[in-house]
């Protein structure tokens, strides 16, 4: 095994829960088999769903006949596009990122064209699954086949076929009057990047290339439905956010959000994917047509079709040095997928793709590109692997033509805090230089070598945010705590949630209880996605804890008939601190029976929109093995470092930077979309869509590094999307350092890296 | 179609359900028996959620008939906690945080104890290749295989150390 995980703090220990590795409340349940994730839920009297899918890339539906499916014993509902209500266009900002509600109910069930191989067209319910996919095969839709666009190139071209009419290119000025599958142009910069370029010591220039790659989550999206005649609806599902689910499916049925109810399951996984609706309204629809609660699940097939991937990329990156190594200029322009709808990967993009520098002179734009693919959607720091995929290996580059260590190279030109990020606003208080000095103190970066070994290193960084969330803190009758939010636990905030309550109120961490509750049963919150929930939900969290302090010290204050400012909470404790009863203590347990009886029950809400979040940064160190025989890549060691701000829970912490690493090294290895001429996807399965595997691994050596934000009570900035930012360069460039061969497409997979060592063929 | 009468012994215990010709062993657990601890993750054999153990052998239950378990032994996720505390590879995967969605979790602790019934001291290699047929997202498997060799070592010891109740 590697060495241990490391931790490096850059702030005195001082908490006594935070930073602790407690069990998370939700552990045995997950570890016996019964928690319940979405595909597990079901209500009495359920019918079993099943959706007809286009076999085309791009096609107008003529006409969609029901009548035989509708007729087959047992078959309840029948649901088509025709079945949504008129809608209106309109743009709500749900989860990481913008959609249109109209696009969104089109891409639950098409009407009138199909955009994607796998793009849903019908949907059936029935007594039993066998019936339901039976009928399913007996809808029988007409269509007339269009031309087809999957590339990037491709679909920008003049002629190329035009998915919608009604999509002009955003972000330019004048608007153009001409509807274009780029629908949207962002750029960011200044300075004189080609007088900078041209003055240069050494310029370094790259096109670097992918196609899409799924976020891979292992639990298929399901939900179950139940709509009532009296209009008021019930949905049972997984999600990373179960208000948005609850609005999307609102306004694309045209409903009082009040009147639907959104219970949520566990998750299994989501990685960004699970920011949007594919199931819901088709099974509300379903539910309402047949008078009975029903059940959509899909296939994994049905995932890789028709859910987000993360879209592929064309990058063009020029960058330039003087001499002794300052950067003085970056030129990127990039395009990527949106798939059939217009996504927004590309803003995310532009703002992660140069800032860690220091650059006088940049221009940086990005371009999101419609074309015949599953509409793209957000994947673990959306937007930004691609484009440092390009910057990181460009960088690189630069090193070797300038004779400068890489890791040198980037702590001459880091950004610090005060200096402009690309958009101009300058840096908060960010740990990037830290990250820096530590991967040059660890051990790994002076490691010895083996034969056919390299070592890359590759930096990023992503913005991380705050936003709303709605917490409550309710003391019980034997003062025990619980803690309810709407933010669903993805990967252990259940635990990070108790950790900062216990902190807060100065009692055990078993005696606080986090839920998530529907979304009938708190006020709204974001999704959990952006890296916010351990921030925002976080400081939702301390608020109402504070507040719950202060209540019930008032309450003791009532009960010794003293001042409110006379009594002070210590430790889980209220004391007496001024006048005759000085110095006399009431625990929590002893004043919990009493106080609801006193003057009510004690249960603070704290319903906050988090500002204050700071971006998070981010270095990889990869050393690879590489197979000049066979063109394999195997990770012979990784670590990577990560400045937190806080870890709260540090094995979640360390678990999400383990995890964000690994997505990154199957993107760099193995996983790509694989499209045929008939515009057709050829691997939509897990055995040809090759995730890492354990074998495929060694331990991933995560250090954490900790440069508190102070604008959270304990410091936090976020985790999760960061670690997927540098691995596709780090890999890369551990590559060139092994084979002295740069791979500018991902993955690098064994035939290109045999490509790649063997041009002669 | 008629339905197919399967009689086996569940997590010790005698089970019988009805199923259709055509249905999985995982289908027939999570629909007719309402144990949805395995799960689907595929329905392919390629990601090892479903894994249970059938007459001594780990499968992939999705891959099984459930007509095929007629007369067998099947144990799955929800037996393996034995007289109500968990197992010390659930013991070792909560200590571990060796989980985060938690969605694999169960296929990851079938096989995990599979190999640990027949190699009570496994190198990390060969916890690693044992493991390879199941697919986790999340964790990037360092915190997995520490949590399957740290239970490995407390077998070995035949210590039971501070276990929680299932
Ligand atoms: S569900 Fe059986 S292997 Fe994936
Ligand atoms: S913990 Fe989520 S897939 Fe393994």
């Amino acid at each position: 095994m590697n060495a241990p995980e490391t931790m490096k703090q850059f702030r005195p220990k001082e908490f006594r829960h935070v930073g602790t590795r407690p069990v998370r409340p939700d552990g045995v349940d997950k570890v016996t088999g019964r928690a319940l994730y979405g595909p597990d839920f079901k209500a009495p009297g359920m019918l079993w769903g099943a959706i007809v899918r286009s076999p085309h890339p791009h096609a107008r539906i003529v006409s969609i006949d029901t009548k035989k499916a509708e007729s087959l014993p047992g078959v309840k509902a029948v649901a088509t596009g025709k079945d949504f209500p008129t809608l209106q266009s309109l743009v709500m900002h749900v989860g990481e990122g913008a959609s249109d509600i109209v696009h969104v109910a089109r891409n639950c069930l098409a009407l009138d064209k199909v955009l994607y191989e796998g793009h849903a067209v019908a949907a059936v319910a029935a007594t039993t699954p066998e019936i339901a996919r039976e009928a399913a095969g007996l809808i029988a839709v007409e269509y007339e086949e269009l031309p087809f666009v999957l590339g990037l190139e491709e679909a920008l071209a003049e002629g190329a076929p035009l998915l919608h009419d009604d999509v002009f290119t955003k972000g330019v000025d004048p608007k153009p009057d001409k509807p274009s599958n780029a629908s949207m142009r962002v750029e960011m910069g200044g300075g004189d990047v080609e007088g900078a370029l041209a003055g240069a010591a050494v310029t370094v220039t790259g096109r670097y290339t992918m196609e899409p790659v799924h976020q891979g989550y292992i639990e298929p999206h399901a939900c179950v439905a139940s709509w009532g005649g009296d209009g008021q609806a019930q949905i049972w599902c997984s999600s990373q956010g179960h208000f948005a689910v609850r609005s999307l499916t609102a306004s694309v049925l045209a409903l009082p959000q009040a009147d639907i109810r959104v219970m949520p399951l566990e998750i299994g996984g989501g990685f960004g994917g699970k920011t949007t609706i594919y199931l819901e309204p088709v099974a509300m629809i379903l539910s309402k047509k047949s008078g009975r609660p029903v059940r959509l699940a899909m296939t994994r097939e049905e995932v890789f079709r028709a859910t987000g991937p993360a879209p592929g990329a064309v990058i063009d990156v020029r960058i330039g040095a003087d001499a002794d190594g300052t950067l003085v200029a970056a030129d990127v322009e990039f395009k990527y997928h949106s798939g059939a709808y217009p996504a927004v990967d590309a803003g995310a993009g532009v703002a992660s793709a140069i800032g860690h520098y220091k650059i006088a002179n940049t221009r940086v734009v990005g371009t999101e590109v419609l074309c015949n693919r599953p509409a793209a959607k957000a994947y673990r720091a959306p937007g930004a692997p691609q484009v440092n995929f390009a910057v990181e290996s460009a960088v690189d580059e630069l090193a070797g033509k300038l004779g400068i260590d890489p890791l040198e190279l980037r702590l001459k030109n880091a950004a610090v805090e005060g200096d402009p990020q690309t958009s101009g606003v300058p840096w908060g208080r960010i740990g990037w230089v830290e990250c820096l000095e530590a991967a040059k103190a660890h051990p790994h970066w002076s490691a010895p070598l083996g034969p056919n070994q390299g070592r890359g290193l590759a930096g990023g960084y992503w913005g991380n945010y705050g936003g709303p969330s709605t917490v409550v803190v309710s003391l019980t009758e034997d003062g025990t705590f619980t803690v309810t939010t709407g933010s669903p636990d993805i990967g252990g905030s259940r635990a990070a949630m108790a950790i900062m309550a216990a902190e807060t109120l100065g009692v055990p961490y078993e005696q606080v209880r986090c839920v998530i509750a529907d979304t009938s049963s708190i006020g709204f919150s974001m999704v959990t996605g952006g890296s916010r929930t351990t921030f925002a939900t976080g400081k939702a969290v301390v608020e109402a804890a504070r507040e719950v302090k202060q209540v019930l010290c008032s309450r003791a204050a009532k009960m010794w008939n003293v001042a409110e400012d006379a009594v002070e909470w210590q430790d889980g404790e209220m004391v007496c601190t001024a006048g005759e009863k000085e110095g006399t203590r009431i625990t929590v347990a002893q004043i919990a029976p009493r106080v609801a009886f006193m003057s009510g029950p004690v249960s603070c809400v704290a319903g906050i929109n988090a500002a204050g979040w700071l971006p998070g940064f981010g270095l990889h160190i990869c050393d690879t093995e590489v197979d000049t025989e066979t063109g394999h890549v195997k990770i012979v060691r990784y670590t990577a470092i990560q400045d937190v701000g806080t870890a709260i829970h540090p094995d979640y912490v360390e678990g999400q930077i383990q995890g964000g690493a690994v997505q990154g090294i199957g993107w760099a290895l193995n996983e790509t979309y694989i499209y045929g001429e008939n515009g057709k996807l050829d691997n939509p399965g897990f055995l040809d869509y090759r995730m890492p595997v354990a074998s495929d691994l060694p331990m991933i050596d995560a250090v954490v590094v900790e440069v508190p934000n102070p604008d959270h009570p304990y410091g936090v900035k976020g985790v999760g999307e960061v670690p997927i930012v540098p691995p596709l360069a780090a890999v890369a460039n551990a590559i060139h350092a092994a084979t002295g061969k740069r791979l500018n497409s991902l993955p690098m997979s064994p035939d290109r890296v045999y490509a790649a060592l063997h041009p002669e063929g | 179609m008629s339905k197919i009468h399967v009689s086996t012994t569940l997590n010790g215990d005698a089970a019988e359900f009805l199923c259709d010709p055509s249905a999985s062993l995982l289908d027939a657990l999570r629909d007719e028996l309402g144990l949805t601890g395995s799960k689907e993750g595929c329905g392919s054999g390629d990601c090892g959620a479903c894994t249970v153990v059938l007459d001594g052998e780990m499968v992939c239950s999705c891959l099984v008939f459930a007509a095929e378990a007629e007369g067998g032994t099947i144990q799955t996720i929800e037996g393996v906690a034995e007289s109500a505390v968990l197992h010390p590879v659930q013991q070792k995967f909560l200590e571990h945080g060796a989980l985060q969605c938690g969605f694999c979790t169960p296929g990851f602790i079938v096989a995990a104890k599979a190999l640990l019934d027949r190699n009570p001291d496994p190198t990390e290699t060969e916890v690693r290749y044992w493991l390879a047929g199941n697919l986790c997202r999340c964790t990037g498997y360092d915190k997995i295989v520490r949590a399957v060799m740290d239970a490995a070592a407390e077998l070995r010891q035949d210590r039971p150390s501070e276990r929680t109740p299932a």
